[in-house]
């Protein structure tokens, strides 16, 4: 419980952060004092056009994707199955750029195609790691496998995209909280209040999962049904997660992790999961903001802090016999 | 059949592919050409309408795109024997993407420029992350165990990868004519940078022949080997030497181009058995054609445009990856 509560006031300051900090730096009354509705000149534009939605969207789609992530890892019992590295959120983003490009749509209708796009994705992986033993390792190759067939099917998406449709469709290939408007934060709001109290309810049964299928079946859970809403919990918070911010690289795979470390192995962590993945969103645009000379987007920067600790995990799972 | 039979119709089906293929590399592209037109400048050493000289500026690129698929293939085959795992292949281990990385560096910081520059850093990258790799993956009970060292592969390329990414991101506007560095093509030879990777592919290509044999004494295991009269280690060392001179040197001129050395060598043991001495050269000629084939593919696909040839092989080759891990069951793989 102290970890949520250390947590939530990591967020809550890296929002106000990123709340008084840019261009100009204001003080928390000025901040405070445009928030709720009085117009200062300069600082209401800086404070309410750029920095409320990207604190905004940092926030939700971090926590989006650090408990969607968390789910996955836990419900395949292995670390490495996060959404974005089996191909899920691969699927995802080919349905959604397949449906701006080819189909003219654009808005809600492609987040659901997102959506759709994740769970058939999903489905496939899983069916196809099925036959036989139920085995980590395969399941992830076979995921490599498919998102890199997903990622040639939408670099061929990109060439076929008219001039005017690919910035839209950029959006779901690089995570920036660069203009992000406050109309796209309702959405995403809604998506999180709705779902993230399921995934957390349902990750108690997760737990038990996690004893191996049939201590679970004993305990009287039906876990098929759970792995489904799970997987569909999950798949459309990162859908509507990355319709506003885009894939921001390896949150969804470093949240499980960290937050397991912080508030032990096996107890439930979906919640700090998400709180994990909002203070690495919102501490790494920070980072990109203010630490060099140009400006990064925010996926630049969790793809470096991403990619050593994938190794270092990956060598603890070989030196524990975890991978194979 | 017979198995010198076998070989002899697999070849030459595969060399009239190939021909076809270096016809359709000349002639198709944004500005087609007509038959006429392709033997005219092929033959008669023409190059006074805008379609022969159209054709003369594809022979680079299609030459490269078959000794880039030769080479390819040979590394995987290479790299599939040594550590007799079947999802080997530069790609799959990271090579590709370790060498990327490293002519990207150089490039960004060092502003390296010269042919050979870039295959001196893309030689280094993929021999470092070579041994990584292999030292990730045969950490733990039971060494290097395929899956992982796929995974340790794996998770390298895409960590690297988001290095790539991070490097060409601030620098777009340089970087923009230099997308293959993230997904290979062969759109960027040229006779200058075919002259200076030739030397390292002729080597690699030798060793390769020279190796077959005691290959196959190592496909038996390492004490059979031994037995043998094979120095296992030293074998191994010198193959995967090869292996990564002949993907770092492409990769050098090229990108990363992926899953043509885990395809080509897999088709050919299904079709002709596990011999090594007739995988490894029959690997360069599947390599060649399913390269110069994916890169006509690209630019049909691709069409004003055209869709890099990695982009091609990834979906092709793919599947295969797929189609393996399904296969295997469990301890197998």
């Amino acid at each position: 419980m102290s970890v949520t509560l250390i947590l939530t006031a990591a967020v809550l300051s890296l929002c106000t952060a990123i709340m008084l900090l840019g261009n100009t730096v204001y003080s928390p009354a000025a901040v405070w004092k445009v928030l709720t509705g009085e117009n200062i000149k300069g600082a209401t534009f800086a404070v309410r056009t750029l920095r409320l939605p990207r604190m905004l969207s940092g926030l939700l789609a971090g926590f989006a994707f650090g408990m969607a992530g968390s789910t996955f890892q836990t419900m395949l019992r292995n670390p490495l199955a996060s959404p974005d590295i089996i191909g899920v959120t691969a699927g995802s983003n080919a349905a959604a750029i397949f449906l701006l490009i080819m189909m003219n749509l654009s808005g809600t209708a492609v987040s659901l195609g997102a959506v759709l796009g994740g769970v058939l994705t999903s489905a496939f992986i899983y069916l196809l790691s099925r036959g036989g033993k139920f085995e980590g390792g395969r399941l992830i190759l076979i995921g490599l496998g498919v998102q890199a067939m997903l990622n040639a099917f939408i670099s061929y998406l990109l060439l076929r995209a008219p001039q005017h449709d690919v910035p839209a469709a950029y959006r779901w290939l690089s995570g920036s909280l660069n203009g992000v408007q406050l109309s796209d934060i309702p959405m995403l709001a809604i998506i999180i209040i709705i779902f993230s109290p399921i995934t957390i309810l349902l990750g108690k049964h997760l737990r038990i999962l996690e004893l191996g299928e049939n201590s679970a079946v004993t305990l009287g859970v039906n876990t098929d049904r759970t792995r489904i809403l799970l997987i569909l919990s999950a798949v459309i918070s990162i859908a509507f997660a990355t319709a506003t911010t885009g894939p921001i690289a390896f949150v969804s795979f470093l949240s499980g992790p960290i937050s397991s470390k912080l508030v032990g192995a096996g107890t439930q962590n979906e919640l700090p999961a998400g709180l994990v993945g909002a203070v690495l969103v919102l501490l790494a645009d920070l980072i990109g903001q203010f630490a060099f000379s140009t400006k990064f987007p925010v996926g630049v920067i969790t793809g470096i802090l991403g990619a050593p600790y994938l190794i270092f995990l990956l060598i603890r799972m070989n030196k524990t016999g975890g991978a194979s | 059949m017979r198995q010198s039979e076998k070989v002899f119709i697999t070849l030459i089906i595969s060399l009239i592919c190939i021909l076809l293929c270096i016809a359709g590399s000349l002639a198709l592209g944004s500005r087609s050409v007509s038959p006429g037109e392709l033997i005219d400048a092929l033959f008669l050493g023409k190059a006074g309408t805008f379609g022969q000289i159209v054709v003369r500026e594809r022979i680079p690129r299609t030459v490269f795109s078959l000794i880039a698929g030769a080479a390819l293939g040979i590394s995987g085959a290479l790299m599939q024997a040594i550590t007799r795992n079947p999802i080997a292949d530069p790609s799959v281990l990271g090579v590709n993407t370790g060498a990327s990385l490293f002519v990207v560096m150089g490039i960004a910081f060092l502003n390296i420029q010269t042919a050979g520059q870039y295959i001196v850093l893309a030689l280094l990258g993929a021999a470092i992350t070579a041994v990584f790799v292999y030292g990730i993956g045969s950490l733990g009970a039971g060494g290097a165990t395929p899956i992982k060292l796929a995974l340790a592969g794996s998770a390298t390329s895409a960590a690297l990868s988001s290095f790539v990414s991070a490097i060409m991101l601030p620098r777009s506007n340089v970087m923009d004519n230099f997308r293959f560095w993230q997904v290979g093509s062969v759109s960027g030879a040229n006779w200058t940078n075919i002259r200076a990777v030739l030397p390292l592919l002729i080597i690699g290509f030798l060793i390769s022949i020279l190796l077959a044999p005691v290959l196959n004494a190592m496909a038996l295991g390492d004490e059979m080997a031994s037995v043998l009269g094979v120095h296992t280690g030293i074998a191994r060392a010198i193959g995967a030497l090869a292996g990564v001179v002949l993907c770092g040197a492409i990769t050098a001129v090229a990108g990363p181009i992926g899953f043509v050395g885990l395809m080509v060598p897999h088709v050919m043991r299904l079709l002709l058995g596990p011999d090594q001495r007739i995988i490894m050269p029959m690997s360069a000629v599947g390599g060649a054609l399913i390269l110069t084939a994916a890169d006509i593919a690209g630019r049909i696909l691709g069409n004003p445009g055209e869709l890099e040839s990695g982009v091609v092989t990834a979906f092709l080759g793919a599947p295969v990856l797929i189609i393996i891990a399904v296969k295997s069951k469990g301890s197998s793989l």
